[in-house]
Parts: C-alpha cells; sequence; structure tokens
C-alpha cells in the first residue's frame, strides 16, 4: 500500500493531475482512493491531492504519506510529518532544501522539475506531470498506463501538447529510474484487474440519477454540490435532460417541483446553505405532495462555513426543515456504490410516496475518487417504480370532473395525474385542501389530510434498509455512523480486528423514516457503543436517543472540516 | 371558439364585491375560450395573495405555489410540458416584491410564459400595506408617514430585462384584457401583462374612478409602433392624466428558451421515453469511468 500525494499551489493542476495518475494507477491493476484537499480559492493558497494505491480494496484515505511530490516549498514543512520512515520527497531542485532536515529516513529526491518540464515540454505548467512521472519511476511502475491517460487527456488540445506531455514523462521517467532505482522500499507489481471504473461520489449519484430516468435538473452552483448539476448538463443534450442553472436556491427547487408537477422526474442539486434557501418550497413539495429530490452535499456550515472542506452538520436540519410536519424522506449514501443506487432509488422512493426525498451527500463522498467495479453498481437492480401515476388508460377511465387528486386511501397515497389529460384536471394548493385539491380550513379535512399524508411514512418505513453490520458478530467495540464515514470506519474495524482488538460497526443509510426497531435490535447487542461522527455534537447519536432510548455517550467526533480518518478513529477508542 | 363555462367550478371566489380580480378572471376565461383551449391544455399557475386565488375558482390545471415564487414553480411546468399553455397570475406582492428577481430571469430567458399581474398596488390579503408599485407618500399601516420609496415600474424593468413582450390593461375592460390575453398566449417568449386592477377595501383612490377617465389604448394612436424598443422605454415611463394601455413592445425575433433547449427537440419531456437508454448508450456512459 503506497500513498503519493502531491501538494502545490491551486491552478498547478494538482487535482486533475493526480486524478489522471489515479486512473493510471487502476488500470496497472491497483484499487485507488483519492482524497482531494483544496482552499476555496482559484489561484494560490496550499492545495494536495493523495493517491493511495494497493493491491487489497480500499474504502478511505490514510494519514500516511510514502512519498510526498512537493511541487512548492511549502509543501514540505506542511505534510513532512505525515511522511512515513523509507518515504521519500520529490521537489525541485532549484527549491531551498537542507535534506538533512527532513530527517535521515526520508529519501530526498532533488529533481530537475521544471527544467525538464521547461526545455522538454516547453512549459512550466507541465511541472505535475513531470513529478508523477518521477514518482512512477522512483516506485519501478510500468509508464505506460500514465501515457495512455496523457494522451487521452490533452488529446482535445491538440497533438503536439500530448506529444510535449509524452516526452516530457519519458524524460522524468527515465531520470528517476536511472537516480533512484531501488531507493525506496515500496514497490507494486502490476496485474491484471479488468472492469474497473474511477469515480467520486458525485458521479455516481448523478449517474445514477440519470439512468433512473431523472429528466429536469435545476441548480445554483455551491460546492460541493455542483458538480451534479455540471455532469448532468454535460450529458442533458444526448441523453434527452433538461438542464438548467437558475437565478438562486430558491428558483431550483420551485423548478424541480413543478416540473414533478408537470409529470417528469426532477431534481436540484446543492449544499447546506443552498438547502437554507430552498426550505421554503420543500415545505411545498410536503403539502402538495409532489415527488422531487434534493441532493444535500454538506460542507461546515453554518453560514458559508468552510465552502471546500467537509462535514455531516445538517442531518437534524434536514430532518426538521420547514414549518409544520410532513412526510420526507432522507437517505446518506456512504459509499459509491451506495451513491450510484440512491441517484435512481430516490426518484422511485420520491414517486412511490409522493414526497420529497432528500439525500444527504457530503465533500468526503462527493469529491473522493475510488475505484468500483460495474458490477458492484448493480445495474441490473436498477428499475423504475412511478408509484400510483395514473396511466393514459386509468385516466381516460375516470369520470367527468371527478377526480380527487387528493383522495382519501388507506395507504394514504392517492392516484396521481398529471397536467395534460382532460379526465385529470385539478388544482395543487400550498394552502391545506380537500381531495379534489380545493383550499380548505375545515377542522375534519384538515385532520384527515394530516392523517392521510403522515400515514406513508408508516408505509415508506417497510422499505428503509436497516443499518447493515460489517465485522465480527461478537465484538468488544461497536462503532456506529452514517453516511461518509463509511470507508474510515470499515477501515479501522479490519486494522482493530488485525491487531487483536475485536471491533464492528453498525452503518446507517436509510435515515428517515427512521428504522428505529432495527436500530435498536443491533445495538442492544453491543458491548460498548461508540458514534463516529464528522460533526459537533454527535447528531445521529441523538436522533437514536430520540428514536430508540438508547444512549451512546462515548462520540469519537470530528469537525476540523477534514474527513474522518481510520486512524483518527482508531486513536480516539 | 370555445365555451366559457368550461372553465366554470362551482366554488365562489373570496374576492370583495367590486374587486378588479373578477374582471381579469372572466377575461382569462374569454381569452381561453376564444383561442379553443380546453381546460387540460392550460396550466394556471400563481402565488399567495388575493388574486392568486385565481386558479381554485377555474377549472384548469391550476397551481397555487408559494409567495413570489409563481415564475420558477411555472418555468418547471412549461421545461417538463411544453405543450401546455402557461398563465401565471399574480399580485403585485407576489410579482414584483418577492418576485422581482424572478421576473427579470424569466424575460431574459424568454420562457414561454403568459404573466399576468393583478396590480391593485396595495396588500390586500395582508390588509392594505403598501405595495411596490405603491406612489411615493402613500400612508399605510407599515408606512404612517407616507411611503419614502420610489414605486417599480414593471413596464420598465421588464423592458430592460429583455421581455419580448410587455403589456397593460386595466380590470375594467374586459374585452381589452381579454385581446391582450389572446395576444399574449399566441407570443412565443415570455408575456407580461400588468393589470391596473382596482382594490375597492383598501385602496379606493385608484378605484375604478380613477382609472376609467385616463387609460387610453395604445392600439388606437396610428403612430405608435410597438415594435420599437425605444417607444416602448418612453411610453413605459408615461403615467399622470393619461395612462397607456395596449402592447407596448412586441418581438418575435428572439426565439423562445424552451425551443432553445436541446432536450426538448424531441417533444415534451413529459413525452419522452423515461430511463429507457440502450445497452451502447449505458456502456458509453460507463466507458467515460475507465
Amino acid at each position: 500500500m503506497i500513498s503519493v500525494r502531491a501538494a502545490g499551489e491551486a491552478g498547478q493542476g494538482v487535482e486533475s493531475s493526480s486524478a489522471g495518475f489515479a486512473k493510471a494507477m487502476m488500470r496497472s491493476g491497483f484499487h485507488v482512493f483519492v482524497l482531494l484537499d483544496y482552499h476555496s480559492r482559484i489561484r494560490g493558497g496550499h492545495n494536495f491531492a493523495t493517491v493511495r494505491i494497493s493491491t487489497e480494496p480500499l474504502w478511505s484515505h490514510s494519514e500516511p504519506v510514502h512519498i510526498l511530490l512537493a511541487l512548492d516549498e511549502e509543501a514540505i514543512p506542511r505534510h513532512l510529518s505525515q511522511i512515513v520512515p523509507g518515504g521519500a520527497i520529490i521537489y525541485d531542485e532549484n527549491h531551498q532544501v537542507n535534506p538533512e532536515t527532513l530527517g535521515g529516513d526520508i529519501l530526498a529526491v532533488p529533481a530537475p522539475i521544471i527544467r525538464i518540464a521547461r526545455e522538454v515540454g516547453g512549459k512550466e505548467l507541465m511541472a505535475n506531470t513531470v513529478a508523477f512521472a518521477i514518482a512512477a519511476g522512483l516506485m519501478e511502475l510500468p509508464l505506460e498506463p500514465i501515457e495512455g491517460i496523457i494522451q487521452e487527456n490533452f488529446r482535445k488540445k491538440g497533438s503536439a501538447v500530448v506529444a510535449s506531455n509524452l516526452r516530457v514523462s519519458r524524460v522524468a521517467y527515465e531520470w528517476a529510474r536511472e537516480n533512484y532505482a531501488r531507493r525506496i522500499p515500496f514497490h507494486l507489481t502490476p496485474r491484471a484487474m479488468p472492469g474497473r471504473m474511477l469515480m467520486n461520489g458525485n458521479e455516481a449519484f448523478a449517474l445514477g440519477a440519470l439512468l433512473g430516468g431523472c429528466k429536469f435538473v435545476a441548480g445554483y452552483p455551491m460546492t460541493p454540490g455542483s458538480p451534479v448539476l455540471e455532469w448532468m448538463a454535460a450529458h442533458a443534450a444526448r441523453y434527452g435532460v433538461v438542464a438548467m442553472q437558475v437565478e438562486d436556491e430558491i428558483a431550483a427547487l420551485n423548478m424541480a417541483v413543478g416540473a414533478a408537477y408537470a409529470g417528469v422526474r426532477a431534481m436540484t442539486t446543492t449544499s447546506g446553505g443552498g438547502f437554507s434557501l430552498m426550505v421554503e418550497a420543500l415545505g411545498l413539495a410536503g403539502m402538495t405532495e409532489t415527488p422531487v429530490v434534493i441532493y444535500e452535499a454538506q460542507r461546515p456550515g453554518p453560514s458559508t462555513g468552510m465552502a471546500t472542506r467537509t462535514e455531516q452538520g445538517d442531518l437534524l436540519f434536514v430532518l426538521h426543515a420547514s414549518q409544520g410536519e410532513f412526510p420526507r424522506i432522507v437517505l446518506a449514501p456512504g459509499t459509491i456504490e451506495q451513491a450510484f443506487e440512491t441517484g435512481w432509488r430516490a426518484f422511485n422512493l420520491a414517486e412511490r410516496y409522493q414526497c420529497p426525498v432528500i439525500v444527504l451527500s457530503d465533500h468526503y463522498l462527493a469529491t473522493s475518487l475510488r475505484d468500483v467495479t460495474q458490477e458492484a453498481l448493480g445495474l441490473e437492480k436498477l428499475e423504475i417504480d412511478r408509484g400510483k401515476l395514473l396511466s393514459e388508460a386509468q385516466l381516460d377511465a375516470l369520470p367527468e370532473r371527478e377526480y380527487k387528486r387528493y383522495a382519501f386511501t388507506e395507504d394514504g397515497i392517492s392516484p396521481r395525474a398529471v397536467p395534460g389529460h382532460p379526465k385529470g384536471v385539478y388544482t395543487v394548493m400550498s394552502d391545506e385542501h380537500d381531495e379534489m385539491g380545493h383550499i380548505t380550513e375545515d377542522p375534519v379535512n384538515r385532520r384527515l389530510m394530516m392523517e392521510k399524508r403522515m400515514r406513508k411514512l408508516k408505509l415508506a418505513l417497510n422499505e428503509m434498509r436497516p443499518p447493515s453490520l460489517y465485522g465480527p458478530e461478537e465484538a468488544e467495540i461497536t462503532f456506529v455512523g452514517w453516511g461518509s464515514t463509511y470507508g474510515p470506519l470499515r477501515e479501522a474495524v479490519d486494522r482493530l480486528n488485525a491487531g487483536g482488538v475485536k471491533a464492528n460497526m453498525v452503518h446507517i443509510v436509510d435515515v428517515w423514516p427512521f428504522p428505529a426497531e432495527a436500530v435498536k435490535n443491533i445495538l442492544s447487542r453491543a458491548r460498548r457503543l461508540i458514534a463516529v461522527e464528522n460533526n459537533y455534537s454527535g447528531q445521529m447519536a441523538d436522533l437514536i436517543r430520540m428514536m430508540t432510548g438508547i444512549e451512546i455517550k462515548e462520540r469519537i467526533l470530528k469537525y476540523d472540516g477534514r474527513p474522518l480518518s481510520p486512524e483518527f478513529i482508531m486513536k480516539g477508542v | 371558439m370555445g365555451d366559457v363555462r368550461d372553465f366554470y367550478v362551482p366554488i365562489r371566489p373570496t374576492w370583495c364585491t367590486g374587486c378588479g380580480n373578477f374582471g381579469i378572471w372572466n377575461a382569462l376565461k374569454q381569452a381561453l375560450a376564444q383561442l379553443d383551449l380546453k381546460p387540460h391544455q392550460v396550466a394556471v399557475i400563481s402565488g399567495i395573495g388575493c388574486g392568486s386565488k385565481l386558479p381554485d375558482y377555474t377549472y384548469v390545471n391550476g397551481f397555487m405555489g408559494l409567495h413570489g415564487r409563481t415564475l420558477p414553480l411555472a418555468t418547471g411546468v412549461k421545461m417538463a410540458n411544453h405543450e401546455l399553455v402557461v398563465i401565471c397570475t399574480h399580485g403585485d406582492g407576489d410579482a414584483y416584491a418577492e418576485g422581482l428577481g424572478h421576473m427579470m430571469h424569466a424575460a431574459r430567458r424568454n420562457i414561454g410564459i403568459v404573466d399576468i399581474v393583478q396590480d391593485n398596488r396595495v396588500y390586500g390579503l395582508t390588509k392594505g400595506q403598501f405595495s411596490p408599485t405603491s406612489e411615493r407618500g402613500r400612508i399605510s399601516k407599515t408606512s404612517p408617514w407616507g411611503s419614502i420609496e420610489l414605486p417599480v415600474n414593471p413596464l420598465l424593468v421588464a423592458l430592460a430585462a429583455g421581455a419580448t413582450f410587455v403589456a397593460r390593461s386595466w380590470s375594467g375592460d374586459v374585452d381589452h384584457l381579454t385581446w391582450l390575453i389572446t395576444e399574449a398566449i399566441k407570443h412565443r417568449g415570455y408575456a407580461l401583462i400588468d393589470v391596473l386592477q382596482p382594490c375597492v377595501t383598501f385602496n379606493r383612490a385608484q378605484a375604478y374612478d380613477f382609472y376609467r377617465p385616463r387609460v387610453y389604448k395604445l392600439e388606437e394612436d396610428p403612430h405608435y409602433d410597438p415594435t420599437n424598443l425605444n417607444l416602448a422605454f418612453q411610453k413605459a415611463q408615461e403615467w399622470d392624466d393619461r395612462i397607456p394601455i395596449g402592447i407596448f413592445y412586441r418581438t418575435e425575433e428572439r426565439p423562445a428558451y424552451e425551443e432553445m433547449m436541446p432536450a426538448l427537440a424531441f417533444g415534451p419531456l413529459v413525452k419522452q421515453p423515461l430511463g429507457q437508454f440502450s445497452e451502447e448508450q449505458i456502456q458509453k456512459l460507463m466507458a467515460e469511468f475507465v
């Protein structure tokens, strides 16, 4: 297992070249995980990306770094403490670095990074290509997969750019082999591992949504949710989707409600700050029983918080947002596979229960890249269920002018017509309304209508996935997590067990309606419970207490804007 | 010519006797009938306010949404099914206070929505506070010494935002308003109709007796050219003893938003197949990640 970290200023291409390097490693037959760490600015500031490479499946990042690609001088003091003994630092030969200050057990590699970029490539901009090629040379990995990525990534910029990047990488790679071969102990042997895909949570969710029949998406750009809007926009023309960047989040959710009312699968993408603006329209979707999906990728708050950092601070907010009471469904995928599944499943749930569905992602899940197989995405499970949506034939059979959009039914779900059919004409009200949809303040109707709406939750609860248990059934420690903490938790559990500490984890994905009985069952079997969350107060632990009466006193919490790592969790035990 | 009775529902409006909303309501139904539209072909979207209750009193696909959010809601409806005739009916508070920004964006998008604003220049449902179109000095419960704000000129705002159809009528002349609505429905792109509407309870100073002697019709002026944007800007500033009504500006040169959206080239979204992708399409998507 090797972690390669590239660090430098924003604008140096750390993010894109790391993703390219990770893809090359994946194609060489390794599992990869990429963690991005960047500032909310276009140029300057210290950014880094860590590519973790392994022959074993990876679920998260990990703190130790084996090779540091220091693209500026600032990178070395910042990351030195995380470099393991035997590790290496690759930096430009012109940087003022005293190798003795690095510690005797770290290999200093002053490399002609800028020189090769300038002299061989003609542009200093290629420094990151040089640095990654040197890293590959150092690890004695084949260069071909990297060359393949260069060809693909620079194709649009013309054959001259491709050729110069290829030249640069070849020279840098050979330089490393000639001067530093066999100087570090980290080596991985490439092998065949077909059928891999590299994606992040945003992409996985967007892909799932598209294949799940999402036809309309409106949003206002906000990190880290907007890449979903961008991805949908990029595929909109070819796959028959309307993707709109609109004036604000208020408009975005109102538009999605309008589109869903008119009969298409519609969603909006945002982060907590944007969701704050959407709260009113969330209530509108609740009152009008309009199926709509809200993708909320959390970042630290309150207010503007930290735009490019991660946190799980919005759980209780999305559960309670809006005045009044109405059914909503909240899902918090924890892995790339779950993000993909949530992409289509959210629309099924929204249409089946005719209510808003909120998908809680976060910056960590949204932006971290991991390799997955197409099989693991479970395409064959993908189904489209539109719930009680009246078909053309059912509409034809309706009596004239008697369609009751909000008919009282046993399960609380009323058969839904969309505008356009002569028999399915009705009004929708943000006011309380009767079965036909007309405004009324009648107390009996209000009670029956509230009960009708809320009844849906009972049925939806049957569909909520119970928490998953990972690790040995019998354990001394049971971690409790939700959403994107899955990866770091899983790895912490594996490492603890490998080290002789029996631990397991309970992971909650379907958050609301809360699967209280299942959670109660699984938690009451545990000996020592520790809640692990990326927030200040332990919101899930509080929710569990509210819904089950089980109090989890021990809590490992992280709220510095950075994701939980396996090491952080293990230290907290 | 259709039948106006197609749009009747047996619910009596909660509007005051003499309310200008009756004229707007009647004109809308007549316009729909004149164009031979059926209730299921029309979606009337509104917000919150006295006038916004209109969809509840009309047999059409109706959606009463949130205060100020009428246009975004209608935009979503139009994008999902652009074969529907989408009409917004909302008051000056909804359209020009909370919703003014949305109006500018709808106008510059030129989305095919008819935007009828019931502009009575006062807040009726909340009992008489000044509105964004109230004149300076209007004394109300929230402006006891007279409003110190300049009123919004919706026509100027719409013109500045790039609206392709900008019109004004008044609810005392149902025939004129009916005609304007039919013209607006036939227009491709965003069409604003600001309707001077008497509020007989909270704005008696600007009721029927105020408007009747003042309004005159632009169509009757042989020198007025509604395709001339500069002229429209000039006319939109006229507000004194004479108040112009009619089409201030109209151009068909810009395509409607829905005509430019690539995904809608194959028909309304709602009629397109849902999630039916070929194996080739799916593999092409997957290949992006390999």
